[in-house]
């Protein structure tokens, strides 16, 4: 696989060859942009306030009006618009997964760079760090600091940040190895560049493509995290909508008030889906390794 | 193999130390550890009682010594509720998880295991696509939500199945299909990749220059040698369902470790939290250490590579 594969390059030849790779992924790249849009666009597309309660209009279904407000997807069991809260929840759900992909592609490639790059002792140190960290499973490891932390939306995004790095260390030390042992490096190295230098301008570079397959894998995990975390409630607390927590109070209205889980459950599995399909195909394409 | 194991053992006692630091430092991150002990609206002189009872006003190196003195005698310490041994609590919560994480297993391993192989064998069937949409469902669906679907279906709605807790062996079933789903498509992600790279490999087309049937040359070779990584991911697998039990717990009312994790923040007793994540850890430690000890038999190179 050439670069040139990757990148979209102006001739028109490259285009269509890329129009022909997202086909397959087309239905889902769409699913993926339009949660993307309500989530940025929230404030202007939910038709009221996601916390404005109506008691008179507690567990509507859908497509019922009162009083002229009319709930398309129902209301809640405080009479809260259904659909108003499942876009801003997109917001949430988007917000909590970029950011603490973030947090954790920054403290997982940082450390994988340098202990790849300098060896010896901080090599030790750090992969053992990282081994410790990935051996506590995951959500047990936020469960406990958010039972320390309190629960709310930025510990939410720093636990998941802080919990999820290993995995982008491991991948970032491995192919930091590989890059190290190539003969530009060592032709710059002797050459004198210095190692930020090295490590910004050459290995960077040289293991973004591994590290980007690794974050979008990441992602639609996040979003289950946090869902998950919410459905506990010790993520993102009420009233600010999450569709973890909107499932969570909706499961125990199954019977009588279907569409309060119903919803954001299939949000929920839309969103991570999508993720997901497109995180495989962009694997496919950058990770020469899974190709085969 | 001596070698290669004590390194191994020391290794895995360096990570269950500092499993044990990290989890000492993530309790005094919010500073005092007596805050999340008591209720809220605790006065000032029970925050004090209570501090100087459990020792919190000690020097901190000197609190961490005995905390690791105490877990290294398998002391957990007490429930701050129940009053009673924090070991005795979990004693009686752990056959739960442990049948449901093996129920989940059978799930995962009987159902991902094939349809991993099937992919692989039929590459580019309507049958592979079929299986690859079962694996994405199973890889993206939250275990709360299908779970909650599972209890509306075969509960609710055909009432063949009990739909929370636990009465007899059939009420396994939905949660172990719950938490199976996603280490399903783990497995079979996993060998369909296995599976697929040693379908490249020279030795499969003299077996079958040879005249072996095709049948034979997946059960007898392929399999063999595609082994290893599902061993690999069976250690990482089997810690994954542990931890997600504290979801499937919680929605089928299911009376394990994790319900009982999340039944102890509510109830601030933190002496329990710690030690369910404390277990899970040394759990996923011991079996990452079988599983590479395992792959050394099944692979000598793993072996003699540690030798070296």
């Amino acid at each position: 696989m050439t670069t040139a594969d990757v990148t979209p390059a102006a001739d028109p030849g490259a285009l269509a060859r890329m129009a022909r790779e997202l086909r397959p992924i087309a239905p889902f790249l769409v699913i993926f942009l339009c949660f993307a849009l309500l989530a940025l666009l929230a404030s202007a597309i939910a038709p009221y306030n996601p916390n404005t309660q109506n008691l008179l209009a507690r567990l509507k279904p859908p497509g019922t009006a009162v009083r002229g407000i009319f709930y398309l997807l129902g209301t809640d069991e405080v009479g809260r618009d259904l659909l108003s809260r499942l876009i801003f929840g997109a917001r949430v759900s988007l917000s909590v997964a970029m950011l603490s992909v973030c947090v954790s592609t920054l403290i997982g490639t940082l450390l994988g760079t340098i202990a790849g790059f300098y060896r010896g002792a901080t090599e030790i140190i750090i992969m053992r760090f990282t081994d410790i960290v990935l051996s506590i499973p995951a959500i047990l490891l936020a469960i406990i600091t958010i039972a320390v932390l309190g629960p709310g939306l930025q510990n939410v995004v720093l636990v998941l940040g802080f919990t999820r790095w290993p995995r982008y260390a491991r991948v970032a030390y491995g192919q930091t190895l590989a890059a190290m042992g190539l003969t530009f490096m060592r032709a710059s190295a002797f050459n004198g560049a210095s190692a930020p230098r090295l490590i910004l301008r050459h290995v960077l570079p040289n293991i973004a493509g591994a590290i980007i397959v690794v974050a979008t894998l990441e992602f639609g995990l996040m979003v289950l995290f946090e869902a998950g975390l919410s459905f506990l409630g010790l993520g993102v607390q009420p009233p600010t909508p999450s569709w973890g927590s909107m499932l969570s109070v909706g499961r125990n209205y199954m019977g009588t008030a279907w569409w309060i889980a119903t919803f954001p459950g299939i949000c929920l599995f839309l969103l991570v889906l999508s993720i997901n399909v497109i995180g495989d195909r962009l694997r496919d394409r950058l990770d020469p390794r899974s190709g085969r | 193999m001596g070698r290669f194991l004590l390194k191994r053992l020391v290794q895995s006692a360096i990570a269950i130390l500092g499993t044990v630091t990290l989890i000492f430092f993530i309790q005094r991150l919010a500073g005092d550890p007596t805050l999340l002990m008591l209720p809220e609206g605790a006065t000032r002189e029970d925050i004090e009682i209570l501090r100087h009872q459990l020792g919190f006003d000690r020097p901190l190196i000197v609190q961490y010594l005995e905390y690791i003195a105490q877990l290294a005698h398998f002391d957990l310490g007490q429930s701050l509720v129940q009053r009673v041994p924090v070991a005795d609590i979990i004693a009686a919560r752990l056959p739960y998880t442990l049948c449901l994480a093996a129920g989940a297993l059978l799930v995962a391993v009987g159902v991902g295991l094939p349809a991993g192989i099937l992919m692989a064998v039929r590459r580019g069937s309507a049958l592979e696509r079929a299986l690859m949409a079962l694996v994405l469902v199973g890889q993206s669906m939250p275990t709360f939500w299908s779970g909650i679907l599972l209890i509306m279906l075969f509960a609710v709605t055909l009432g063949i199945m009990p739909s929370s807790g636990v009465d007899g062996v059939r009420s396994v079933v939905l949660p172990a299909i719950a938490l199976g789903a996603l280490t399903m498509a783990t497995y079979a992600r996993v060998a369909r990749t296995a599976v697929l790279e040693e379908l490249e490999r020279d030795y499969v087309s003299t077996a079958r220059a040879k005249g072996l049937s095709f049948r034979r040359v997946v059960t007898r070779h392929i399999l063999r040698n595609a082994a290893t990584p599902i061993i690999t991911i069976s250690a990482l697998e089997i810690a994954n369902l542990l931890a997600g039990a504290v979801i499937v717990e919680t929605v089928f009312a299911w009376p394990g470790l994790g319900q009982l994790a999340v039944q102890s923040i509510a109830a601030r007793d933190f002496p329990i939290v710690q030690a369910i994540v404390l277990l899970s850890a040394f759990v996923s430690i011991a079996l990452n250490l079988v599983a590479d000890l395992l792959y050394s038999v099944v692979d000598p190179r793993i072996r003699l590579e540690g030798r070296a």
